[in-house]
């Protein structure tokens, strides 16, 4: 008897575990059972498994019956014509998903002519083996694997048109990039997946080239004039939200401009640009600090207010404000009303972000960088036909990584442009490379993509043949201008009084443990302690008890709490995050106690 | 002469007497000029007072291991010899681990047996041979209870073993065995105890064990050609053992097992394996680092007499000051021991200086301010 399993629990058993499984898929190719159903026949252990869970990857398959797909020339044409869909081959049962499991029990042919009775399915095609953003990279077939896993990650960060509906959408971190085009070197997934819509990067020239050395390990160096004509500019959104909430006793937040006696109230400048009611106008121009949403809250400490009866002037401020180092023009302001239906608040600020240095770009093979220098357009290389690249990339950023794909696109684009069409660079399935060299050629370019170039500082001509041509360039989420961070002095931390950290807290940037090992090294003490002085403190110390004294602000004097005033008290100057520790121990009942000595 | 006197106190004697054999038969002025020039480049290569020779040692030292390519074996010879080198080998030796993951020893021969002489005799004849490695077959005697074992008898052969050698190795390693020899094979009768089947299958196990020939704790051995003479490299260690052989050359034999040359020949040969063992890992890696650096941590580890591991329990256990401790690892432990016993700490060392955010005494902290009061 063979036992049967679904969802990996026992359910029953069957006589012949082979034929059950094969009922299981019959019933599921008409269509009696949900194409989800993945069923598995193990031959070893003798049971039937049927899958029906979510987490199974699963990809589709033309079915094979006595040797012959059942996917035919009609459906083709039908599906050319638009008939049909993908969706109705599946319910015709011509083609199924099959999970790992169902996949152990398939045989499963690469392409048509390798058809033979034994067979069950067939494969679609080379490309049904990649993801959709895999799919997208172009001669994926001619890069190391790595490479083009690079790739494709690159392509889910690239700035484009994400959605179409952006404009009335409230998405965090969301940039739109202001003229993204259809890539000209594409695979059939581009059109597959309405790639038109959504696109995300630009067809710039690039020549393979160094320059002045600005686009050493990585870096790319980019014209400025391309860059002033609109290239790769994109728009930064960030929505601010506030919320009316109702607390216990009846008390809510009040949207508006708040009063001035109200506890914690900004300067007047500070809520400038609110209108009557509390909410920004569109077009206002924010900097950081700005209110966008004025609002008060109910004082914290209700119940004891409430006694002493001092309602009244003690609302709390707590408008929404435009966060350290951002800023940008009021896009869009929305009000509406929240699950509870308090009133609600949102409003977008955009801000222009155009490329400037420290700025990442990738193209499609896993080939990312960061913007060395941007060069003026008279300042760049320009080829015999005057033709000025658009960016500069780096030739040492190929031979260890092996991306020959990123060379082919070079030269493919170089043709599409020129020849005013598409070119397919569907991995596996790509135009022949040689055609498109000839075809290069017979456009008047040499077929190996090289061209004759001058330096555009001196005019001299370069000595080597620069390789250049078309591609699509990706320019990345990740802009200096979100990270950008530097302080002198600035905000320190309640408990410790050492500086803040991160950047939105306009946080210090910390020497570290190893950091503190090179000062030491130098035997630069003093220069070390100055470095450290960030959360220093003079406490007073009794030398009697050895304890921290306290100093008394009203009457000029310090006194021990243990000792008395009859006691000697000196100050001493140290971290506060010593002080810390001393009343750490002093609460684990050990006694630290300070003996001074005269440091001379 | 009188200006060797006066140089010897300022001068190491080594160098002293390094500058009297080079200047036999020199004018006595021309020798004072000789040791000022001497003098003056022995003040300028020493160390400066307040440098932190240590941290330097462990940057030194940190900095490059990064770079280093981790676990990496190295095959001594042709057949698999694993020897465990790199950053794992590094951390080994400075952690001053008891229990090496591959412990080798490299046995250097006498005369006549250096040039190849009885090699592979010698070489079997170290490597240890337990009665599993002869023994062909098992088999147990239910109505009598006793075990058979069936010899091989071409690895006896091979290794020159006697079935009565068998049969006095088994009776001297415990006395609750009674074997007998029987058409070449070892009928062993167990002693005492009840003669359950259980036990007799219990005892079939523990036999295989039973230490026949060769030394303790050799599992391996490799005659290999180093330059013109033949050595033996072992996986597994046991100098002692190796020692009392008369076809070792003692001098020159070594292991990579620091503790067990500690225990042997001294301390100061434990500090010179230590230094010897850091080099060649960085040596094969192709690292350069000054030998100064690693003498300095040798001579950390060794300075108690014993071998002390750069860990919790080791060297930094000996720190003088709580806060010092405290910050390396488990500070708790510290605090709360120190408490205890009223420890106090003065204040005199680096990390305890940067806790109080008070100048350290190292480099330009160092010099105190002298004024005279009018």
């Amino acid at each position: 008897m063979t036992e049967v399993y679904l969802n990996d629990k026992i359910i029953g058993e069957t006589e012949d575990g082979k034929l059950f499984a094969q009922q299981i898929i019959d019933e599921r190719r008409k269509g009696n059972l949900s194409s989800e159903v993945n069923v598995f026949y193990d031959e070893s252990s003798d049971s039937v498994l049927i899958n029906t869970t979510k987490g199974r990857a699963r990809r589709p398959l033309i079915i094979v019956k006595d040797g012959e797909p059942l996917l035919k020339e009609e459906h083709i044409q039908k599906l050319e014509r638009g008939e049909i869909g993908f969706g109705d081959l599946v319910k015709q049962g011509i083609i199924e998903y099959l999970d790992a499991a169902e996949e152990e029990n398939a045989l499963i042919a690469f392409y048509p002519e390798q058809l033979t009775p034994e067979h069950t399915h067939l494969e679609i095609g080379p490309l049904a083996m990649f993801g959709l953003c895999t799919s997208l990279v172009p001669y994926a077939n001619f890069s190391q694997g790595s490479r083009v896993n690079i790739g494709s990650k690159g392509l889910k960060q690239g700035v484009g048109a994400y959605c179409s509906n952006w404009g009335i959408r409230m998405d965090m971190d969301i940039s739109l990039l202001h003229t993204p085009q259809i890539p000209i070197v594409k695979s059939i997934m581009h059109d597959i997946s309405d790639y038109k819509s959504h696109p995300s990067g630009q067809n710039v020239v690039v020549a393979v080239m160094s320059y002045e050395g600005y686009n050493m390990d990585d870096a790319i160096i980019l014209n400025q004039s391309s860059v002033d004509r609109g290239l790769a500019r994109s728009t930064y959104y960030r929505p601010y939200i506030a919320e009316e909430l109702r607390y216990a006793g009846g008390l809510v937040d009040e949207i508006g401009i708040p009063d001035k006696d109200v506890k914690g109230y900004k300067s007047e400048k500070d809520y400038r640009h609110l209108e009557e009611d509390g909410v920004i106008y569109i077009g206002a121009k924010v900097k950081e600090g700005d209110v966008v949403i004025g609002k008060t809250s109910p004082p914290r400490f209700l119940s004891s207010i409430d006694e002493y009866a001092l309602t009244s002037a003690t609302r709390r401020e707590s408008s929404t404000t435009i966060k350290h180092g951002e800023g940008g023009v009021v896009d869009f302001v929305l009000l509406s009303k929240n699950e509870e239906g308090n009133k609600l608040v949102q409003v977008k600020v955009r801000d222009q972000r155009i490329p400037e240095i420290g700025d990442k770009f990738t193209s499609r093979h896993g080939q990312k960088g960061i913007v060395g220098l941007l060069l003026k357009e008279s300042d760049m290389p320009f080829t015999a036909s005057g033709i000025i690249p658009d960016l500069i990339f780096s030739p040492h950023s190929i031979p260890s990584r092996m991306t020959i794909g990123h060379l082919i696109e070079l030269v493919s684009g170089k043709v599409g442009a020129l020849a005013g069409r598409y070119v397919n660079a569907t991995t596996f399935s790509a135009e022949n490379e040689a055609d498109l060299r000839k075809e290069l050629l017979s456009l008047g370019f040499r077929d190996t993509g090289v061209e004759t170039m001058y330096n555009g500082i001196t005019g001299e001509q370069f000595k080597a043949r620069i390789f250049i041509g078309n591609m699509y360039y990706l320019r990345l989420k990740y802009m200096v201008a979100n990270k950008i961070q530097s302080r002198a002095t600035g905000p320190i931390q309640l408990l410790t009084r050492q500086p803040t950290e991160g950047r939105a807290k306009e946080g210090g940037l910390r020497l570290g443990e190893m950091e503190k090992d090179t000062f030491v090294a130098h035997g630069a003490s003093l220069t070390l302690k100055e470095r450290f002085d960030s959360d220093r403190t003079i406490v007073p110390v009794c030398e009697k008890c050895g304890m921290i004294a306290v100093y008394n602000e009203w009457k000029k004097e310090s006194y021990c709490p243990l000792c008395g005033e009859n006691t000697l008290i000196n100050n001493i100057e140290i971290s506060y995050a010593f002080k810390l520790i001393l009343d750490e121990l002093k609460s684990l009942g050990i006694y630290p106690k300070l003996i001074l000595e005269n440091k001379y | 002469m009188k200006v060797f006197d006066e140089y010897k106190e300022k001068l190491p004697l080594k160098i002293v007497e390094e500058v009297r054999e080079a200047t036999k038969g020199m004018t006595s002025d021309k020798i004072k000029k000789v040791f000022e020039k001497v003098y003056n480049e022995y003040i300028s290569s020493l160390i400066d007072a307040g440098e932190s020779v240590g941290l330097i040692a462990a940057e030194s030292l940190g900095e490059r291991s990064t770079q280093m390519t981790l676990n990496t074996f190295h095959f001594a010879g042709v057949a698999e010899m694993q020897v465990t080198l790199g950053l794992p080998r590094i951390i080994e030796v400075l952690d001053g681990r008891r229990t090496l993951a591959t412990p080798t020893m490299e046995i250097y021969l006498k005369s006549p047996y250096n040039k190849g002489k009885d090699i592979q005799k010698i070489a079997l004849s170290i490597k240890e041979t337990v009665l599993d490695d002869i023994a062909d077959e098992y088999s147990i005697n239910i109505v009598d209870s006793t075990i058979e074992i069936t010899l091989n008898k071409e690895r006896m052969k091979e290794l020159s073993l006697t079935p009565s050698a068998v049969l006095r190795a088994i009776t001297k390693s415990s006395k609750s065995y009674s074997p007998k020899l029987k058409d070449e094979r070892v009928i062993l009768k167990v002693k005492g105890k009840e003669e359950t089947l259980n036990e007799i299958y219990k005892v079939k196990e523990n036999i295989k064990k039973i230490h026949i020939s060769g030394i303790k704790g050799i599992k391996q051995v490799l005659p290999v050609r180093r330059k013109d003479e033949f050595i033996i490299i072992t996986a597994g260690s046991n100098l002692k053992e190796v020692f009392k052989l008369n076809e070792v050359d003692c001098t020159r034999t070594i292991t990579n097992d620091i503790f067990e040359i500690e225990s042997l020949l001294g301390i100061e040969a434990a500090r010179q394996a230590i230094i010897d063992e850091v080099s060649k890992v960085l040596e094969s890696q192709g690292l350069d680092v000054d030998l100064r650096h690693i003498l300095l941590i040798a001579d950390t580890m060794c300075v108690t007499g014993n071998i002390k591991g750069i860990t919790r329990y080791g060297v930094v256990s000996e720190k003088a000051s709580v806060l010092a401790r405290a910050s390396f690892e488990t500070p708790i432990r510290h605090i709360i021991n120190a408490a205890l016993i009223g420890e106090r700490d003065d204040l005199n060392s680096v990390i305890e200086n940067v806790m109080l955010n008070q100048p350290i005494p190292v480099g330009t902290g160092l010099p105190g301010l002298v004024t005279t009061f009018k």
